[in-house]
Formats: C-alpha cells, sequence, structure tokens
C-alpha cells in the first residue's frame, strides 16, 4: 500500500495517446455485459459512447481504468497491448476517468481529495506529507486548465459543479492524455453543462482525448467527433455528430421511438393540491423547502424543474406525509394533510411514484403479484385483517402486466429480477390502479429504457386526461418540458418561477442556477 | 478557457441554529453549577479537605474548606455555562467547556474530602494506572476503525494478550517474551477479525463479539488445565521493571507518576502521539481515513483497501496485545479467568467518547480511569455517595456521546461496512 507514486506532473509524454480496445468481452455470470467491443479513441478527440442505462457503457470503461479485468480482447496503447490489473496502471498508462458518481472522500480538501494516491512526502514513503507542494499542484494544473478550485475548501461544502472540476483536476494532476468522463452531465445545470462541454473543448485543443459517456443526445452533437452506439453490450453503430437525434435514438433502442411526449392540450379545472408557506427540513435539520406555495389542478400536469438537491425530495416528501411539515399547509381538496399518515394520504386519492424505486418503490424480494398489492394488501377483494386472497392478487397481476406491458417471467417472479424500466412500471400500475384525484411521480423515468420511457410518459399524460392533478418532479429537463402544462423551477428550496413549457430553455436553465430576471410568469 | 462564463450563485449560509452545541453545553454546566453549589455546598461540612501532594496525610497540601470550595466551585461551573449559554467568549468556549467540568469535579471533591485528605500523587497514579490499557486497547480501535473496520474485540485481544504474557513469559522467564507474546496474542484475534470481516465479509460487530467469548473459552479452558495445577511453570511471569529517571523523578506529583515508570506507560504515551501525526500527517494516515470514509475512490486511484486494512487491524491487534500485558505483567502478578472484566469495552467507549481520534480517545482513557479511581477512593473513604455510580460513568458518558446529545460523534462513514468491489 505504500508503492511509489506514478510519474508526478513534471515528466509530460511525447506521443499523444492513441487508444484501441480489440474485442473486448466481459460476462457476469450468464449475461455477457460487453461482447467482443472494438473502439478506436483517435488523440484530441472527443468520443463519445451512447447507449441506454445498462447498456455496458459503464462496465466497459471500467476495464479500461483497471476495475474490472476483461474476460476476452485487449487494450493497446500507442499500439502497445497493456494489461491493467488496477487503476494505478491505467493512470500510468495515461488513463483517467472520472466517475458517474465522484469518487471524492467528503470530509477531505481538495488538495487532499486530489493528491490522495500519489502523495508528495518529505523523508521517503513513511515521512510527512507534503501539502505545500500538493496545494501548488492543485493550483497550477488548475490554472493551466481553466478550472478554478479552492485548494482548501472541503468537498462536503461545495457544490456539485465544483466537485466534477476538482474531479478533472485529480485526473489531470496525473497527467493523464485521455479522460473517461461517465455521465458528467447527470448532476448539472444547463449552464454548467455548457461550461464543461467548453472545458472539454479547450483539452482536446491541448491534445487530450476524451470518451464522453452519456445518454443525452443533444450533448452528443454538441461536442462528440465521432459516435460509437451501443446496444445490450454490443456495438451496433458508429456515426458522426450531424445524424440527426432521430436516428441516433433509433440506433440506440433498435427501433424508431417518438422523442416528444404526445399529449393534447390541458384542460385545468378546480385546483385539487394547494400548497402553502411549506417549510421542511432535510434529514440533517438544515431548511430544504424554504416557504413554497403550490397549486396543481385536476387535469393538468405541473412539473418540477431543477438540479437535484434544491428541495424537491423534501417537498414530494412532506406531501406524502413521510417528513414532518415544519410550516405552512398542503390541502387536498380543501382538507389539510399536514400530520396526516402516509397510509391516509395514500388511501385519500393520492397516487405516489417514489425518486428511489428500490429503496421506497418496490420489494425487490417480493413477486410482481405482492408488488402490485402493496398499497391494498389489508383490503377488499385482496384480503382483509387477517388474510390475503391469494387468487384475486394473481388475477390482479395478470391484468396490470398485460394493461402496463410489464415485461416479467411470470407474475410470480421477484421483482428484483425485473429491469428498471419494468420495476418501474409495477410502481406505476400499481399507484395508478386506485381511483386517484392527484398523481405524484418523482424522477418517474430515471434509469430507466427509452422505450418504457416513452410507455410511463403516455400513461402519465393518460391520467391527466382522466381529471387527475399531475405533479411530475425531474432533474431532467427534457422530460419536465415534454410532460408539464406549467413548470415550476425551484432553487434552493424556494420556487423561483412557474412558467410555461414554451419558454426558451436558457431562461429555464438561468432559473434553475437561481439566476432570476426578465418576463416569467411569477406566482 | 470557458466562454460562457455563469456567474457562480453566491453561497447562502445557514443560519446557525440558536441551540449550537456551545449553548447545550451551556445548560447542562449551569444546571449541574447551580446542584453543585446548592447540593454539594449544604451537604459538605465545613471542614478542611486536604489535597495532598504526596501519599502521605501530612506534609505540603493543597488545603480548602469544604464547604466554602464546593460552593465556589459550583458558582465557577455556573459561570463558565452562563458564558456559554450567553455566547460571550466565542473563542474560548472549548476552554469553558473543560472548565466548566473540572470545576464541577473540584466542587464535588471538596464536599467529599472535607475533614479528610485525599493523595494527588496517589489520585494521578491510579487514573494512569486505570487508564493505560483503555489507552491502548482505544488506540488499537482508532487504528481498525479509521480504516473501516470495526472492533469489538479489544476485550477479547486485551485477553488473549494478557494471557499469552503470562504464560510465555513465564515460560521463557522474561518479561520481554511476555510483551512481545503479548502483541502476538493480540495479533491472533486481530487477524481471525481481518479474516472473516475484509475476506469472508461476515458482520464486523457479530465477529467482533464472537471473538471476545471465544478469547474468554479458550483462555478461561487453559488457565484451569493448564496453568492452575503448576502455577509456579505457566503462572508467575516477571514483572515489569520501573525505570527512575533521576531528576525528573523529583517532580512534585508528576514525578513519580510518569518518570518512575514503566516502559508500557511510556509506549503508550508515544504511541498517542506516533498514531496521531502519523493518521494526519503521513501517507498512511491519508490512505487510512479515505479508505475509512470512501473506499471506492481509493480504491479509484489505485490505493488496495482490503490490504490497507489487514495492516490496519493486525497492527491494532499489537497494540491492544501490549494493553493485555498490562494485566498480567504490570498489574497483577498472574492471569487468573476473565481478568480484564470489561475493561475492553470501557476502551472501546474511550475510542467512541474520543470521536476515533487518539488525543480524544487519550482524554476519555483518562476520564474513565479517573472516574474508576474515583470511586475506588470514594469506597475507601464510605462516602454516603454509591461508588457504583461512579463505576458507570463511562457508559453513561458513551451514551450520552452516541446519542448526540452534546454534539454528535460522527464514525467514519465506511466504518463497519466490507469492501467489495462492484
Amino acid at each position: 500500500m505504500l508503492d511509489p507514486p506514478p510519474p508526478g506532473p513534471a515528466e509530460t509524454r511525447e506521443i499523444p495517446l492513441k487508444l484501441e480496445l480489440r474485442g473486448i468481452t466481459k460476462r457476469f455470470g450468464d449475461l455477457v455485459a460487453n461482447d467482443h467491443i472494438d473502439i478506436t479513441v483517435e488523440p484530441g478527440e472527443v468520443h463519445a459512447l451512447l447507449g441506454e442505462n445498462g447498456a455496458g457503457k459503464s462496465t466497459l470503461m471500467n476495464q479500461l481504468y483497471g476495475l474490472l479485468q476483461p474476460d476476452e480482447g485487449e487494450i493497446v496503447v500507442n499500439d502497445e497491448p497493456k494489461v491493467f490489473r488496477s487503476p494505478r496502471d491505467a493512470i500510468a498508462a495515461g488513463i483517467g476517468m472520472v466517475h458517474q458518481h465522484f469518487m471524492l472522500v467528503p470530509v477531505f480538501t481538495v488538495a487532499e481529495n486530489i493528491a490522495l494516491g500519489a502523495e508528495e512526502t518529505r523523508g521517503g514513503p513513511l515521512g510527512w506529507l507534503d501539502r505545500r507542494r500538493a496545494r501548488k499542484d492543485v493550483i497550477e494544473t488548475s490554472k493551466k486548465f481553466g478550472l478554478p478550485v479552492d485548494p482548501d475548501a472541503l468537498i462536503e461544502d461545495l457544490p456539485v459543479g465544483a466537485q466534477q472540476r476538482v474531479e478533472i483536476v485529480k485526473a489531470l494532476t496525473r497527467d493523464v492524455d485521455l479522460l473517461i468522463l461517465d455521465e458528467p452531465t447527470a448532476v448539472l445545470t444547463p449552464q454548467e453543462t455548457d461550461e464543461l462541454l467548453a472545458v472539454m473543448r479547450s483539452l482536446t485543443e491541448m491534445g487530450k482525448s476524451i470518451v464522453f459517456i452519456t445518454h443525452k443526445l443533444r450533448e452528443v452533437k454538441a461536442i462528440a467527433d465521432r459516435i460509437t452506439v451501443v446496444r445490450r453490450g454490443r456495438i451496433v453503430g458508429t456515426a458522426s455528430p450531424d445524424t440527426s437525434e432521430d436516428e441516433l435514438a433509433a440506433l440506440m433502442v433498435g427501433r424508431a421511438v417518438s422523442l416528444e411526449v404526445e399529449k393534447g392540450p390541458a384542460d385545468p379545472g378546480r385546483a385539487v393540491l394547494q400548497v402553502a408557506g411549506l417549510v421542511v427540513d432535510d434529514d440533517r435539520g438544515i431548511r430544504a423547502v424554504d416557504g413554497v406555495d403550490l397549486e396543481v389542478r385536476a387535469g393538468e400536469v405541473l412539473g418540477i424543474a431543477g438540479v437535484q438537491g434544491n428541495g424537491q425530495t423534501e417537498l414530494v416528501e412532506a406531501i406524502m406525509g413521510l417528513r414532518e411539515v415544519r410550516a405552512g399547509t398542503v390541502g387536498l381538496d380543501g382538507e389539510d394533510l399536514a400530520g396526516m399518515s402516509t397510509k391516509k394520504i395514500l388511501r385519500s386519492g393520492v397516487g405516489y411514484v417514489p425518486e428511489d424505486r428500490s429503496h421506497d418503490g418496490v420489494v425487490k424480494e417480493f413477486s410482481v403479484a405482492e408488488n402490485l398489492i402493496l398499497d391494498m394488501y389489508d383490503r377488499e377483494p385482496f384480503g382483509n385483517a387477517f388474510r390475503l386472497d391469494i387468487s384475486k392478487i394473481a388475477g390482479n397481476a395478470q391484468e396490470r402486466v398485460d394493461q402496463f406491458d410489464i415485461r416479467t417471467q411470470s407474475a410470480e417472479s421477484a421483482v428484483g429480477t425485473l429491469s428498471g424500466g419494468n420495476q418501474q412500471k409495477v410502481v406505476i400500475a400499481r399507484e395508478m390502479s386506485r381511483p386517484l384525484r392527484l398523481f405524484i411521480a418523482s424522477q418517474p423515468t430515471r434509469g430507466v429504457d427509452v422505450g418504457s420511457i416513452e410507455f410511463i410518459h403516455k400513461q402519465i399524460v393518460h391520467e391527466r386526461d382522466q381529471g387527475t392533478a399531475v405533479l411530475v418532479v425531474s432533474s431532467e429537463l427534457d422530460e419536465v418540458v415534454g410532460l408539464a402544462d406549467r413548470i415550476a423551477v425551484m432553487y434552493r428550496g424556494r420556487i423561483l418561477a412557474v412558467v410555461s413549457p414554451d419558454t426558451p430553455r436558457e431562461e429555464i436553465g438561468l432559473l434553475m442556477a437561481g439566476i432570476t430576471g426578465g418576463n416569467e410568469e411569477k406566482k | 478557457m470557458s466562454t460562457t462564463t455563469v456567474e457562480a450563485p453566491t453561497e447562502v449560509a445557514a443560519p446557525e441554529p440558536f441551540w449550537t452545541r456551545q449553548r447545550r453545553f451551556g445548560v447542562a454546566l449551569v444546571l449541574l453549577g447551580a446542584l453543585a453549589a446548592v447540593v454539594f455546598g449544604s451537604l459538605a461540612p465545613s471542614k478542611d479537605a486536604r489535597f495532598t501532594l504526596t501519599q502521605e496525610a501530612e506534609g505540603a497540601a493543597l488545603s480548602i474548606n469544604g464547604q466554602f470550595g464546593a460552593v465556589l466551585f459550583g458558582v465557577l461551573t455556573l459561570l463558565a455555562g452562563g458564558l456559554l449559554v450567553a455566547g460571550l467568549l466565542k473563542r474560548w468556549s472549548n476552554a469553558l467547556l473543560v472548565i466548566g467540568i473540572v470545576t464541577f469535579v473540584l466542587s464535588f471533591l471538596c464536599w467529599q474530602v472535607a475533614g479528610q485528605f485525599m493523595s494527588l500523587e496517589d489520585t494521578l497514579s491510579g487514573t494512569m494506572d486505570l487508564a493505560l490499557p483503555l489507552v491502548l486497547g482505544a488506540l488499537a480501535g482508532v487504528l481498525g476503525e479509521r480504516s473501516g473496520v470495526v472492533n469489538v474485540a479489544i476485550e477479547g485481544q486485551f485477553l488473549m494478550g494478557a494471557f499469552a504474557g503470562a504464560l510465555i513469559g513465564t515460560m521463557a522467564g522474561s518479561v520481554w517474551a511476555g510483551l512481545i507474546s503479548a502483541a502476538v496474542g493480540g495479533v491472533i484475534i486481530a487477524a481471525i477479525l481481518a479474516v472473516l470481516s475484509i475476506r469472508y465479509l461476515v458482520d464486523q460487530t457479530v465477529v467482533g463479539i464472537v471473538l471476545n467469548l471465544f478469547a474468554l473459552g479458550i483462555t478461561g479452558f487453559l488457565y484451569e488445565r493448564l496453568m492452575q495445577p503448576d502455577a509456579a511453570k505457566y503462572n508467575a511471569p516477571p514483572q515489569m521493571p520501573t525505570w527512575k529517571i533521576p531528576g525528573l523523578a523529583d517532580i512534585p506529583v508528576l514525578g513519580p507518576v510518569f518518570f518512575d515508570a514503566t516502559l508500557l506507560l511510556w509506549i503508550a504515551l508515544v504511541l498517542v502521539l506516533v498514531i496521531h501525526f502519523a493518521l494526519n500527517r503521513t501517507r498512511w494516515g491519508l490512505r487510512t481515513r479515505a479508505v475509512g470514509e470512501h473506499p471506492t475512490a481509493a480504491d479509484t486511484v489505485g490505493i488496495r483497501v482490503r490490504g490497507l486494512r489487514y495492516l490496519n487491524v493486525l497492527l491494532g491487534g499489537v497494540v491492544a496485545g501490549l494493553g493485555g500485558a498490562y494485566f498480567t505483567l504490570v498489574a497483577t502478578g498472574s492471569f487468573t479467568k476473565n481478568m480484564t472484566a470489561g475493561a475492553g469495552f470501557i476502551a472501546l467507549a474511550a475510542l467512541i467518547f474520543g470521536r476515533y481520534t487518539p488525543f480524544g480517545a487519550f482524554g476519555a482513557a483518562l476520564f474513565f480511569g479517573f472516574a474508576q479511581k474515583l470511586a475506588f477512593y470514594l469506597s475507601a473513604i464510605n462516602s454516603p455517595v454509591p461508588n457504583q455510580f461512579l463505576s458507570m460513568l463511562p457508559y453513561l458518558a458513551t451514551i450520552i456521546a452516541v446519542a448526540g446529545l452534546v454534539g454528535r460523534v460522527r464514525a467514519p462513514a465506511a466504518d463497519g461496512l466490507p469492501y467489495i468491489k462492484s
């Protein structure tokens, strides 16, 4: 564990890095995660790896970064075959990676995180850490590549955009020539995304190559020099950036999909959900929702846009009775829900799709049939206080599986064996099976394949057209714009503005970054 | 570099809640101070409380009227608490806290000692004696837990160390052989803990408890079958000599305790410093903390997570084994069944109460040692206060610390979680 650090920043390589993956194959049991993948990344290019969640992109990159070892195939760097047993080997060969979930120690400073694993010491490996040197390296790299970071800040105090810069600086101080960015824009505002794209551009100008993993078509078109599309562990095509979004999407899912949500105009009726002056704290006791006023009318979809962590989660949990309301009211057709149990709220006609499906949406070990009655197990016709009516439950399951196109081996299969999209369909089928006045969906299509996204969006619009008030929270701006009839932008626990979905994206983006101004229709 | 510059949103500092940690401490001190001034003050006889410098009843002493002292120190506690509540002297809030606690203890002592005497030298040396194994045990815990392995087997490591030290020390006729064997005894338990929790991913708390029972069983068995029948051959270890440093040993109170002491005391004190600085200032320390907080992050920069955890747990075994040696090579001249009697658990409490830091653990161990010493003293002077209350103190303090009543103790984020490569 006290091995010598990889070559320091002083040493620069003469030849820019050319990478080839030849026939990379990785199996997990019966599942072939990567099936003979061949990719070449030329020096100075942005090579986009496009594919749905679960297509095998991250698995492939983890092999390239030495976190996993391929079962077959080879990695060739500058015409020299390499074997990466650990990330240390990959870094030494000039390959760095910024992971989707940041690999930063929250209680360490920026400089400590960047130095970690390649620490400079005075007096041998057991000597003191050279903290001044660590700070200097951070500042130098930060200046050289135009990525402002404060070496002394604690990671846990930094916003995600800054944490991502730290990750990039961390890779660059290790003098890498190829940078893998795994879903880097998932947590960024549109403006932060633009900044990141600019940084990527300038890095390639300096001769670095970038492998950019994403499922967002717009970004691929904006930045990539070449696009490789992966589906179910195989390369299904390569494309140039001028390929249309529809064509790329079709490649990703293997058939034509409609990216737009088809829906007619809304016919809003009475106000069903009325939130006034709502104040909620997060788990740490810090104010997360700070005086939110909100109204959702029957027959309309209100979308909440915002970067993750601006109080959306807490807002929804408070409405559902899962989190204590500090102040304010939550009214459902005039009845105050604050202080009511979640069970009562659900049974008074509220459907709820939680954001963390695997934790809060389903019981993975339970069967599809059981998951479909989690809300009604003690009610006729499925049972009463003492018994369950197994045949009714099975009948219900078959009906729902057909109606919601849930792809499962049988209704008795454990939900955990289903794909993310089908698990989500189970949740939605369950929640839509009660007579509803209000339907709340938090991140309804997170980790869901494109085919299922389309289906889920249709169901949500269908629910709206039946006169249900619908509240959709999503960190995907595309989804909010597509579904919503009105968009509330949330920033730091407040609704900054309620705008129409026709509002220019840039304007919504600025609101998501907390910058108000101009002509939004303030509610 | 970037062309699209966007104004970084200005960080809005969350308003600090009124009931900060300092204020809550302050309220506790005000209540304790009032209790001390009124209750201790009225119960204390108006006689001199003598705190003698040496072991003797006569001679140089600090002396104060018991009743006056109890009231005076109680009022000082109250004042310290009041300053904390008022939010004055914020820079000195930790000092105020310490002053508050110390004056409360002094008030209590004035009440108890009034009309009698208490030897400062004896109190300090007793505190150090009782704290010594706790310090080593808690340091062993620091080593393991900061790298993410929970060690509730400190008790078992103590017992194994004590047993091995006595057995091998007697057989080899050398206290140093005993000391090394004690370390090996600790390492044996540590190795089982490491393999089961790091390699086989068994729940670390469960493994720890099982190891404690295992150590109790095997040492008890060997004690009855091997040591008891022939104690002279197997259970009469030579004792660790005390070394006197001329000059320094003559300092009143401190001299006899610290400079006329066994090597083990010095080892413990040096280890506190070494582990503190190594943890915070060396490559090993940075990596250990990273592995304990976010092992995946450490792995992605090429640190061998499991290897480092093995190393740390085994080092912890050495330190805890030395702690075990105290029982047979320093405190008493022989091993007896279950002789550690829960000291390993108090060490665990000291580790948590000390916030998983070497200095904190040292301070907590001293505090617990002092509480135990005071319990002995109270029963010796036939105090009306049941000494069991003081014996409870370590556990009570730990419950208060863990429950977060006085500022939550934050364990390393990955403490107790096995690392599985995805």
